[in-house]
């Protein structure tokens, strides 16, 4: 019998498990999901909380419970990975032996490496909104924020979702309109990189619509120090944007048990993975999926979704003894959420950036396009990810290599990829 | 892509001016494109940021973020913004002669 061991619960973790409970009988499997907790987070949801769109308790639910029958489900923690004796060490002292690992461990937060993030003002007027204590303690800050100089700031990339800073600068342009004091506000977005985003067509329009809605935008702006005393975010290169209430996207960080393993994981504790069939460079019965993985597209969970099919194709070939399939392309697919109802869509890859046009073909969603279509597709998601997305089920329609039918360059933009 | 000869050496440069092929690279070559960027002369301090550059690159494929090479380099990510001021990763990658850090999206 093939041991197979997941490690992690949330989007990859879960979405793994029960594809490949439903590809063995529990004669030819064991499957084994470890996580350190019961509560897995709907991640999308946290960008809606500090504008009182939905709440901290209706974005979580069980693990174990997301899972299928005849899936063992440990709360425990890792230790590490001992990937020579294909062994995963928990926290409590137990060795879990496996055949095959799935690591699916998700990305951190690494506040504490800025200076002063998390010192004075931290949770006064210093938030994140990307764990649900930090939504909700912005939540009751931005109720009380009549005036004054609102920052939204990246520290570094990579992180998780990389559009929700943006979104959360045209939502909070929205509900700051709707309650009447937007004028009195300097709203400004503050990135590492020289443009909105990452790639030149999407990062043109995103930052058009930056400037359409009079949100600044500074750029290259690497974040050394957050002085929350002093209102001010300073760079390494000594430049400053002072602040009245800032919103702070930390660094991010692999899981500290990969830091603690063996040749796993890189300098940030993220695993080398090979882009194609999600195999980890270092060893071969060993897969990566999801924020866990090194790979040179979105930390999302559409991302996860789609190496999903892939990664569990692979763990059935590898252990079949047949050579892996290398289809995954990187395709990622975000909604972005714009205020007043509407939302934009984007859909790339590896070698496609977003591009205008419509998904998932020539008729569909508007791509890179406001739209209240995309608005509604996005509130759908959330039922479609604990109902269709988790149990691993394929959506209909959306398929895991991204379509190239419905996309258009335009003709002025560049072909060069950003930093 | 232009052909440049920098140091008496013929390069190959992309448009954002990094060289294409970076078995092209010599001393004299960062010496020249440190002066162009405004850094003179390069400090032992820079030479050491430059070598553990190429060799990440060589090691795997892309050259490390400010980020990674505060941790590994032996150099504070402060110190570097002093040494390649503005963006030290992209900076020392196109006077190390290696391809612009690969952005993450």
């Amino acid at each position: 019998m093939h041991r197979i061991v997941i490690l992690g619960g949330g989007t990859g973790g879960t979405l793994a498990a029960n594809r490949l409970r439903r590809g063995y009988t529990s004669d030819e499997a064991s499957i084994t999901v470890v996580d350190q907790d019961d509560v897995h987070v709907y991640q999308p949801g946290l960008l809606f909380v500090p504008f009182g769109l939905t709440h901290p308790e209706d974005i979580v639910r069980p693990r174990g419970r997301q899972l299928r029958a005849g899936i063992d489900y440990r709360t425990t923690g890792v230790d590490r990975v001992e990937a020579a004796d294909r062994t995963v060490v928990l926290t409590d002292g137990s060795s879990l032996p496996y055949d095959v690992l799935v690591v699916a461990t998700g990305a951190v937060l690494a506040p504490e490496e800025t200076e002063g993030l998390t010192g004075a003002g931290w949770m006064e007027r210093v938030f994140t909104f990307y764990t649900r204590e930090g939504a909700a303690g912005l939540e009751r800050a931005l109720d009380a924020f009549d005036g004054g100089r609102l920052v939204v700031n990246v520290v570094d990339l990579p992180i998780k979702c990389p559009v929700a800073p943006l979104e959360f600068c045209f939502l909070a342009d929205w509900f700051l309109r709707e309650r009447g004091v937007r004028d009195r506000v300097e709203l400004t977005y503050v990135t590492p990189l020289d443009g909105a985003f990452t790639k030149p067509v999407a990062s043109e329009r995103l930052g058009g619509m930056l400037a359409e809605r009079d949100i600044d935008l500074v750029t290259e702006f690497n974040t050394g120090e957050v002085d929350g005393t002093g209102g001010r975010l300073v760079s390494f290169d000594d430049r400053v944007v002072p602040f009245d209430l800032a919103v702070v996207v930390p660094a991010h960080s692999g899981a500290p048990c990969i830091a603690r393993s063996d040749g796993l994981g890189d300098e940030l504790g993220f695993v080398a993975t090979d882009e194609h069939t999600l195999r980890s460079s270092a060893f071969p019965e060993v897969f990566v999926l999801g924020d866990a993985a090194a790979l040179p597209i979105s930390k999302a969970g559409s991302v996860t979704h789609f190496e999903g099919e892939v990664l569990v194709e692979n763990v059935r070939r590898h252990l079949a003894g047949e050579p892996l399939d290398a289809s995954y392309d990187g395709h990622a697919n975000c909604f972005i959420e714009t205020g007043f109802h509407k939302a934009m869509l984007i859909d790339f890859n590896y070698d496609t950036e977003p591009l205008p046009g419509h998904f998932p073909s020539d008729v569909g969603l508007p791509l890179l396009k406001e739209s209240h279509l995309n608005h509604l597709g996005k509130l759908l998601f959330q039922w479609v990810y604990w109902h269709s997305l988790l149990p691993g089920r394929d959506l209909p329609g959306v398929h895991s290599t991204m379509p190239r039918r419905g996309k258009h360059r335009p003709t002025t933009a560049s072909q060069e990829d950003a930093p | 892509m232009t052909v440049s000869t920098i140091a008496g050496v013929d390069v190959d440069l992309n448009d954002e001016g990094f060289l294409t092929d970076p078995s092209q690279w010599t001393e004299d070559v960062a010496v020249e494109l440190a002066r162009a960027e405004g850094i003179e002369p390069l400090t032992e301090r820079h030479w050491e940021v430059i070598r553990f550059m190429r060799a990440e690159y060589e090691a795997k494929g892309t050259g490390p973020t400010v980020r990674m090479l505060g941790k590994t380099s032996g150099v504070p990510v402060k110190e570097l913004y002093q040494l390649f001021p503005k963006g030290p990763a992209k900076l020392a990658a196109r006077i190390a002669g290696i391809p612009k850090p690969r952005g993450c999206i």
